[in-house]
């Protein structure tokens, strides 16, 4: 078949098309452009719509727009695009809405280092609207990764009707990379289950995700972003505020067994594990390679479901182990959920924030 | 006020209105009804996006679909679900607050004359919130937040919208007895329409400043500004002349496959640095390097490094090649170096002083005292046949590495420039550097 010679942006735009992508919406920024410029090129050929919004928040105000009105819709950005989306992911989580965010990550806070690699918004787009409530985060270690988790960040998003973050970052997104043409995983997503008539909400059983009532299809909806009860009206009913605050949480914490995702490379005997997502997987993997090959009985996990957190596959990875190495290009983010789940061991940062890659061989140090 | 609700019962629901006594938001969403009434549009193919405030309850009085969501994007909403699904009628309704937070998006939606229909509440302040100055608050005007008197300059709300190709503008007042047929125009208007009725708001802005229904129609005039249809062009709407501007069955562009079509000896991943200058093809040369390794049956990545200016200051290719397959990461110390500018030497000064005797630098004559524990192989462009353009110094320098420390055939080298673009210049790129 060959092989391609293509970057992490590529294989996003490849997956978002072939999971049925058909709006997007984007304003131009470092790191994440490539990708409002191929979705420019390619959606209206496939009759989709791409759209270059007038800021951040019109673009991912039109994806919302779009999707009820029965589109599957993606917006990428970096760090200072997400902070403006913040009222709006709000928005999408309230009003139930299915939408694919890609944060291609740069160094920050404020503009930062646009053209520099960073992993500082792990904790970011876990709480980066007001209210605290669950959202997904899916991260890419590689290209062919970034193709299917693409895919994977749309079927999620239909199956929980939320957010869901492809976490990505400015070398994954732009690395070339060879890629044998068969090695992309074929992507299946689910086909939106929607309704029609009625009420647009349920929160009984507060775990169940009703199906997406879209404009046009013939009945009158409701779409609210104020707290509401089943039909889309305005309501300060205690009963209903809590049943419908609890569904939005419980839909996706009651089944993280739906989203865990992890790549787990565990050897029997290992006294310490390796754990990292993103481009910093691909340190992990060649870190844990090494260090085989000079003896050290080691266990690896690269994460590629950071939120929620994969506890069960992080618990699974640290039986037995007592120490657990987290490498990350920040300076701790996501090893605080590590933390949380050590129950007494001890838990070592190997990071770096000055907009290089941490070599593998740092990793290789700690673990002597 | 209300009108017999009655004939437009397809539209208006049951719900009495909350709004103050004298408020003039009963009085346009009964124009509003009256106008989808007479257009005779399907209740659920119409949908309501209204804004935050007063005007933004609207929704929940009408049986058409509704959507309800952040202060000052009910315009950009209302532009992807009319982008999705055209056939809806999208109607806006927004205070004159959202004329302010969501300024930006107001202009940008005239502009590209997405096909809504936008109906500003114009009631002179912010009356949910407790009466503070908006955008369209008169100069001179007492508020909440002016206890002084007003000292901006009202937003000229059709003005702005007008200016920047808006297809329907018009102003009037709540009062106007041709409002419904009015609203119905605007809908009916296949562009960017948008009624600027300006109202009473009885609990703050007409206390404050001893208002009347005739200081509406005063202050228009005092301030300069027309009222009636201020503009109606036919204009096609930006949803239309996008799927007229497209194939939409043109299908997707189809990956480039490379083929093998030669091999290589290295054992082992190398990787290799190009320091150059930005806007000398530094990125193109290196891709090409990596391209031919590829068709060599080898694993290339390729990581770049430049400012945010595209023309000026450095630019930085890291090339790996290996003979197993590999995934973007840091490279470590290189095997091999290329120097090419005083931009690029800046930037790789302290990778070239870790550099040891087994690996290799590449660089022009300006460069050959350099500091480095590497070897250092200095290559003169001057010295080859034929005048060597700048912007082809990184593939003349990387022709002669590929040569000199056969990585991989120098035939594939040429077959991927010969597959690209600009591929004579390349080709002779090439020869030159081997030849050197």
């Amino acid at each position: 078949m060959g092989r391609e010679y293509i970057d992490g942006s590529t294989a996003i735009v490849r997956g978002a098309l072939d999971a049925g992508c058909t709006f997007f919406a984007g304003y131009p920024i470092t790191p994440a452009s490539s990708i409002l410029m191929a979705m420019m090129r390619e959606l209206p050929k496939v009759g989709g719509i791409a759209i270059q919004g007038e800021d951040e928040i019109a673009s991912i105000g039109m994806c919302i727009g779009a999707t009820l009105a029965g589109a599957r819709a993606m917006t990428a950005t970096s760090g200072p695009g997400i902070s403006l989306y913040s009222e709006n992911i709000g928005l999408a989580v309230m009003g139930e809405v299915p939408l694919v965010i890609v944060d291609v990550q740069r160094l920050g806070p404020a503009t930062g280092g646009a053209t520099t690699v960073s992993q500082g918004d792990v904790q970011f787009v876990r709480w980066g609207t007001a209210g605290g409530f669950p959202v997904i985060a899916l991260a890419p270690s590689t290209v062919t990764e970034s193709y299917w988790l693409t895919a994977k960040a749309f079927d999620l998003a239909e199956r929980f009707r939320c957010p869901v973050f492809l976490l990505t970052d400015k070398e994954l997104a732009t690395t070339l990379t060879t890629v044998d043409a068969a090695a992309y995983p074929p992507v299946e997503v689910r086909a939106r289950e929607t309704g029609a008539g009625g009420a647009p909400y349920r929160y009984e059983p507060s775990d169940d995700v009703p199906p997406l009532h879209e404009f046009g299809r013939g009945a009158a909806v409701r779409f609210t972003g104020s707290t509401h009860d089943t039909g889309g009206y305005i309501t300060k009913n205690l009963q209903t505020v809590d049943a419908l605050n609890r569904h939005l949480s419980d839909k996706i914490e009651g089944h993280r067994d739906e989203i865990e995702l992890v790549d787990a490379d565990l050897e029997e005997g290992a006294v310490t594990l390796v754990l990292g997502f993103g481009v910093t997987g691909g340190a992990v993997r060649a870190a844990v390679a090494a260090a085989r090959r000079g003896g050290v009985q080691v266990s690896g996990l690269v994460v590629h479901s950071l939120w929620p957190v994969p506890e069960t596959a992080i618990t699974r990875a640290m039986a037995g182990v007592r120490r657990v190495v987290v490498p990350e290009l920040n300076l701790g983010l996501y090893r605080r959920e590590i933390e949380r789940l050590a129950g007494g061991r001890e838990v070592v940062g190997v990071n770096r924030i000055d907009g290089e890659l941490i070599d593998p061989a740092a990793i290789v140090e700690v673990l002597a | 006020m209300t009108v017999d609700v009655t004939p437009l019962h397809r539209y208006r629901n049951e719900t009495p209105y909350p709004f103050c006594p004298g408020c003039g938001h009963g009085s346009i969403l009964d124009k509003l009804g009256e106008a989808l009434a007479s257009l005779e549009i399907d209740p659920s193919g119409v949908v309501i996006v209204s804004d935050i405030g007063c005007a933004g309850l609207s929704d929940q009085y009408f049986d058409t679909s509704a959507f309800h969501g952040l202060h000052g994007r009910s315009i950009t909403y209302a532009t992807g679900i009319k982008l999705a699904r055209p056939e809806l009628t999208v109607i806006v309704i927004m205070g004159d607050g959202g004329t302010g937070i969501g300024g930006a998006h107001l202009i940008n939606a005239a502009r590209r004359n997405v096909g809504i229909t936008v109906l500003v509440f114009n009631n002179l302040n912010f009356g949910m919130t407790g009466g503070q100055h908006s955008t369209t608050t008169p100069d001179g005007a007492v508020t909440s937040t002016t206890p002084g008197g007003n000292l901006e300059h009202p937003l000229d709300i059709c003005g702005t919208v007008g200016v920047n190709g808006a297809g329907y503008v018009y102003r009037g007042t709540s009062f106007d007895a041709d409002l419904p047929d009015r609203i119905a125009e605007a809908i009916r208007h296949p562009g960017f329409a948008l009624l600027d009725v300006w109202e009473l708001c009885t609990a703050y802005f007409v206390p404050a400043n001893k208002f009347t229904r005739r200081d509406l129609n005063a202050t228009i005039d005092r301030l300069g500004l027309s009222t009636g249809v201020l503009s109606s062009r036919e204009v096609a709407d930006y949803g239309t002349a996008y799927r007229a501007a497209f194939d939409a069955t043109a299908g997707r562009t189809a990956p480039v496959l490379i083929p093998t079509t030669h091999a290589s000896d290295l054992a082992a991943p190398v990787a290799i640095v190009v320091a150059g200058s930005a806007g000398t093809k530094v990125r193109s040369a290196a891709r090409m390097v990596g391209e031919a390794a590829i068709r060599s049956g080898l694993w290339a990545t390729q990581r770049d490094d430049y400012p945010v200016t595209v023309k000026t200051g450095h630019s930085l290719s890291e090339v790996v090649l290996s003979p197993s397959s590999i995934t973007p990461g840091s490279a470590g110390v290189p095997g091999v170096a290329l120097v090419l500018s005083e931009d690029g030497l800046h930037k790789v000064r302290s990778t070239l002083q870790s550099m040891g005797p087994e690996t290799v630098v590449f660089t022009i004559p300006a460069f050959a005292g350099l500091e480095t524990g590497a070897r250092v192989e200095v290559i003169d462009p001057a010295a080859a046949d034929t005048r060597i353009p700048k912007a082809q110094l990184a593939l003349v320098l990387l022709a002669a590495m590929v040569s000199r420390l056969g990585l991989f055939p120098v035939e594939a080298l040429r077959e991927a420039a010969a597959a690209g673009a600009f591929s004579v210049e390349n080709l002779a790129a090439i020869d030159a550097g081997v030849a050197l």
